[in-house]
C-alpha cells in the first residue's frame, strides 16, 4: 500500500498489471493484457496493429510466381504457370467466382498439352496468403514426392495466381488427373499469417462441390508440420481412389490406417 | 402493381417489389456479386423514391419469395398480426419511415406494432434510413428477456465470453473465461465456438462451462455453438445445456445448407425448455445470423441480402430467444467491402432485428481479407451502444484465435460502458460487486494474486 506522501513508482503507474499472467502458458489467446483505465496499454494496441498488419500483407502482397516455379524446377519439379480469370486482387477479393475459373488463355494453354492420364497433380494456389506459398509450398512438395508411390504419373506442378480452391477442378480436369491435390494460402488470422491449407478432390471437374473435397488446414511448422501434412495427404489420396469419391464420404483415419498400394484399383478400372 | 418512377425525361423502371428492395439498398459488394444491385447511382435513388410510394399492405400480398415454395415467408405470413398492423396499415414506406421517427412513435407504441410488422417492411423502411435514423428507433425499442439474469433492459449492455480455443484445450478455454470474468464480460453468455463436432468431446465442454458458473455461483448462462442436432443429442445424454444455439438464415433452401429447418427448431427448443434450467427467464434459444449468408448457399431468390436478412429475424421471433446475433462482417469482402459497408449493415440489422421485437446484439468485426480495421469497429460499437444494442462479443484482446477474426474485446466492452454509462445485466452486476470486480460506480477494481477468483481456480487450471 503506498501512502499520499511518498507514493511508490506502482501507484505512479497508470498500468495495471493482470495477476493472472501464468494462464497465458495455457493458451495464444491475448488474454492478461493489462489495463490502462479500462484500455488497452499502449504496446499491446501496437502488437496488435503489427500482427494485423502482417495478416494484411500475406492477403495484399503478390505472389512471386515465377520465383516460385524456378525453385520448384531447380528442385526437379516440371511446373506451369497458370492465372485465374480475375485480373487483379481486388476484383479476386470481390468476385470469388472469377477466382475459381482459369483465365481464357490458361484453358487454351492447358488444354494444348493434350496431357496423358495422369494419377496425381498437384496444383499450387496464392489463395488469401502468399506468404503462407512462399514459406512452406516448396518445403512440402518436397515431402510429397518422396511419399508419391513411383508407379504413378505425376502432371506437371501448376502454380495458379489469384486462385481460389475450386480452381482445381478445371486444372485437374485438363490434365486428366485422377485426383488434384492443390496447396493453397488459407484466409490469414492474426496469429498465423502464413497458414497453408492442402484440399485433395478426387474426379476434378468443374462444378464440384466443397462437400465433395477433403482439406487439411494450418499447415505450417508451427501447426501441422510439413512431411505430417504429406503423409495425411497421401493417405486421403489413396483411400480416395480405393472408395472412388472424396470429401464428406471420406473419412479421414490416417492416424489408424496405412493403406496398401496393391488396395488401389487401377488407372484403366 | 407496377414499379416506376420519372426523373425529368427517365423512367426508372422495376420488375417487382424484390427488385425495387434491392435496387433501393444501399451500395454493397453482396447485391452485386448477386447481381441485383443498382447500376447506377441515380437508379438507386430512383428505387428509393419508388419504393417510397408502397403501401405497406402491398408487402402482404407480394411475397419476395413465393408462399408456396418458402416455409419462412409462410411464417411471416401465417404469423402477421392483423389487429396490430391496424396501427401502421394506412401507411406507406416513406410514411412508415416518418412515423417511426415521430415521437408519437414511442417504446409502448413501437412494442404494440413489432408483431404487425413484417421482415420486408422493416427492411424496406431502412433502406429509406440514414444511419442516425437507424439508431435513434432502435433506441426506442426496448426487448427485454431472461434466463438466469434480466437481458436488454434500458440503460444496460451485455457482452458474449466467448473464450475459443483452436483444439477445444480445457485449460486454454478456462484460462479465457476466467481472464473475461475478471474484466466483466460474460453476462449475455459464455458462448463457446467448438473446434469439434465429436458427442464426447462436446459433453466435456458443456461440463467445464456449467462447472465455472457453478463454481463462482454466476448468475449467467452458457453455450456450445455446434449444430443444433449435436445439440439435442447431448441434452439426450444428460449435458447440463443452458441455450440452444443454431445459425438461421432468411429463405428455407438456405436453411436447408445448415442442415435445418423449423420443425428442428423447435423440437431442440423444446428439449431445452424440459430441462427448465433457467432460473429468472425461459428464453433459452440463441441464434446467429448474417448478410450474404442465402447468397453464399446459392439460395438468394434473386432478393437482396439486407431483405433476407431480416427475414432470418422472423425465425428468431418465432423461437423467443434470449439473444439473437448478427455476425457481421465475418462473412468476407465479397459480401461487405469495407468498414463503411460493414458499419452500415450492421446499424441496419440491429435496427431491423429491434423493431421486429428480437433481442439482437451484433458480433462487431471482420476478416483480414476486409477493408477495414480496428478504428472501424470502434465506430460501428459505438455507434450501437448509442442504439441501445443489447450484447456485443468479449474475446480475448479481440483476436479470435480459433475462427481467425477480429471482434470486441473485454476492454471494448469496458470502453463502450464508461463513454455511454452503461451497466452490466443487474443480476450479473450484483455479482461483480460482490466479487470485487466492479464498484458502485460501475468502475473495474484492481485484482491482486489474493482474488478469490484466482484463490480458487476451476480444476482444469490447477490440474496443470
Amino acid at each position: 500500500m503506498s501512502t499520499p506522501e511518498k507514493p511508490t513508482l506502482l501507484s505512479d503507474d497508470p498500468l495495471s498489471v493482470d495477476p493472472w499472467q501464468q494462464l497465458r502458458n495455457f493458451t495464444r489467446a491475448r488474454i492478461a493484457l493489462g489495463r490502462v483505465g479500462t484500455s488497452l496499454p499502449t504496446r499491446e494496441v501496437l502488437d496488435f496493429g503489427m500482427s494485423h498488419a502482417m495478416a494484411r500483407d500475406a492477403v495484399h502482397t503478390p505472389l512471386d510466381a515465377q520465383a516460385l516455379c524456378d525453385a520448384l524446377v531447380q528442385h526437379g519439379f516440371e511446373t506451369l504457370l497458370v492465372q485465374s480469370a480475375a485480373p487483379d486482387r481486388s476484383t479476386y477479393l470481390l468476385r470469388p467466382d472469377l477466382g475459381r475459373k482459369l483465365s481464357n488463355l490458361c484453358v487454351d494453354l492447358l488444354a494444348s498439352l493434350q496431357s496423358e492420364e495422369c494419377e496425381i497433380a498437384f496444383v499450387i494456389g496464392d489463395g488469401l496468403s502468399s506468404m503462407a506459398v512462399s514459406n512452406h509450398a516448396l518445403a512440402v512438395m518436397e515431402q510429397m514426392r518422396t511419399l508419391v508411390p513411383s508407379q504413378w504419373r505425376v502432371g506437371p506442378v501448376v502454380v495458379a495466381t489469384q486462385a481460389r480452391v475450386a480452381l482445381s477442378d478445371e486444372i485437374g480436369a485438363l490434365l486428366k488427373a485422377r485426383v488434384v491435390v492443390m496447396l493453397i494460402g488459407e484466409r490469414p488470422g492474426l496469429s498465423s499469417p502464413d497458414s497453408l491449407g492442402i484440399y485433395i478432390t478426387y474426379g476434378p471437374e468443374v462444378g464440384r462441390q466443397d462437400s465433395e473435397r477433403n482439406c487439411i488446414s494450418n499447415v505450417r511448422p508451427e501447426g501441422l508440420g510439413y512431411e505430417a501434412a504429406a503423409r495425411k495427404t497421401l493417405w486421403l489420396v489413396k483411400e480416395a481412389m480405393r472408395l472412388k469419391l472424396s470429401g464428406v464420404g471420406l473419412k479421414d483415419e490416417s492416424d489408424v490406417a496405412e493403406i496398401a498400394l496393391s488396395d488401389l484399383p487401377k488407372l484403366s478400372d | 402493381m407496377e414499379y416506376r418512377h420519372t426523373v425529368g425525361a427517365q423512367t426508372y423502371k422495376f420488375a417487382d417489389l424484390k427488385d425495387v428492395l434491392a435496387k433501393a439498398t444501399p451500395a454493397r459488394s453482396g447485391d452485386y456479386l448477386a447481381g441485383v444491385a443498382a447500376e447506377t447511382y441515380a437508379e438507386r435513388m430512383a428505387a428509393r423514391m419508388c419504393l417510397a410510394d408502397v403501401p405497406l399492405p402491398q408487402f402482404l400480398i407480394e411475397a419476395v419469395i413465393p408462399y408456396e415454395q418458402d416455409e419462412i415467408t409462410r411464417l411471416i405470413l401465417d404469423s402477421h398480426d392483423v389487429t396490430a398492423f391496424k396501427e401502421i396499415g394506412h401507411l406507406t414506406v416513406g410514411g412508415f419511415r416518418d412515423w417511426l421517427l415521430s415521437d408519437q412513435a414511442d417504446t409502448a407504441t413501437l412494442r404494440r406494432v413489432a408483431s404487425g410488422i413484417t421482415p420486408e417492411m422493416a427492411a424496406a423502411v431502412s433502406k429509406l434510413m440514414r444511419n442516425q435514423d437507424l439508431i435513434l428507433v432502435a433506441r426506442k425499442c426496448q426487448v427485454t428477456t431472461a434466463f438466469r439474469n434480466t437481458i436488454g433492459l434500458s440503460g444496460r449492455l451485455s457482452v458474449r465470453l466467448q473464450p475459443n480455443h483452436p483444439t477445444d484445450d480445457a485449460r486454454g478455454i478456462a484460462a479465457s473465461m476466467l481472464d473475461g470474468l475478471l474484466y466483466g464480460s460474460g453476462d449475455a453468455v459464455i458462448g463457446i465456438n467448438p473446434a469439434t463436432d465429436s458427442i464426447p468431446a462436446l459433453m466435456d465442454l458443456y461440463d467445464l462451462v456449467d462447472e465455472v458458473i457453478t463454481q463462482y455461483g454466476i448468475p449467467t448462462q452458457s453455450c456450445v455453438l455446434t449444430h443444433v442436432t449435436n445439440q439435442i443429442q447431448v441434452m439426450e445424454k444428460g449435458a447440463p445445456v443452458d441455450l440452444v444455439f443454431q445459425s438461421i438464415a432468411g429463405t428455407e433452401k438456405a436453411n436447408q445448407g445448415f442442415g435445418i429447418n423449423l420443425g428442428i427448431l423447435q423440437e431442440a427448443q423444446e428439449a431445452a425448455l424440459s430441462l427448465k434450467r433457467g432460473t429468472v427467464g425461459n428464453n433459452v434459444m440463441y441464434f446467429e445470423t448474417g448478410q450474404g449468408s442465402a447468397l453464399s448457399a446459392n439460395a438468394n431468390f434473386g432478393v437482396d441480402q439486407q431483405t433476407i436478412e431480416a427475414r432470418a429475424y422472423a425465425i428468431a421471433r418465432r423461437f423467443s430467444p434470449l439473444l439473437s446475433n448478427t455476425v457481421v462482417g465475418f462473412i468476407g469482402p465479397e459480401y461487405l467491402y469495407d468498414g463503411k459497408q460493414i458499419i452500415r449493415a450492421g446499424l441496419e440489422d440491429h435496427f431491423c432485428g429491434k423493431l421486429l421485437g428480437v433481442p439482437l446484439g451484433c458480433d462487431v468485426c471482420y476478416t483480414n481479407h476486409a477493408e477495414a480495421d480496428q478504428d472501424d469497429m470502434d465506430t460501428l460499437m459505438t455507434l450501437l451502444g448509442a442504439a441501445g444494442i443489447t450484447f456485443i462479443m468479449g474475446i480475448p484482446g479481440a483476436d479470435d484465435i480459433m475462427l481467425n477474426y477480429q471482434t470486441t474485446s473485454f476492454h471494448d466492452a469496458l470502453y463502450l460502458r464508461k463513454v455511454l454509462g452503461l451497466r452490466p445485466a443487474p443480476e450479473f452486476e450484483q455479482w461483480l460487486k460482490k466479487m470485487n470486480i466492479m464498484d458502485e460506480n460501475g468502475l473495474v477494481q484492481p485484482v491482486t494474486n489474493a482474488h478469490s477468483m484466482l484463490q480458487n481456480m476451476p480444476r482444469n487450471l490447477l490440474a496443470a
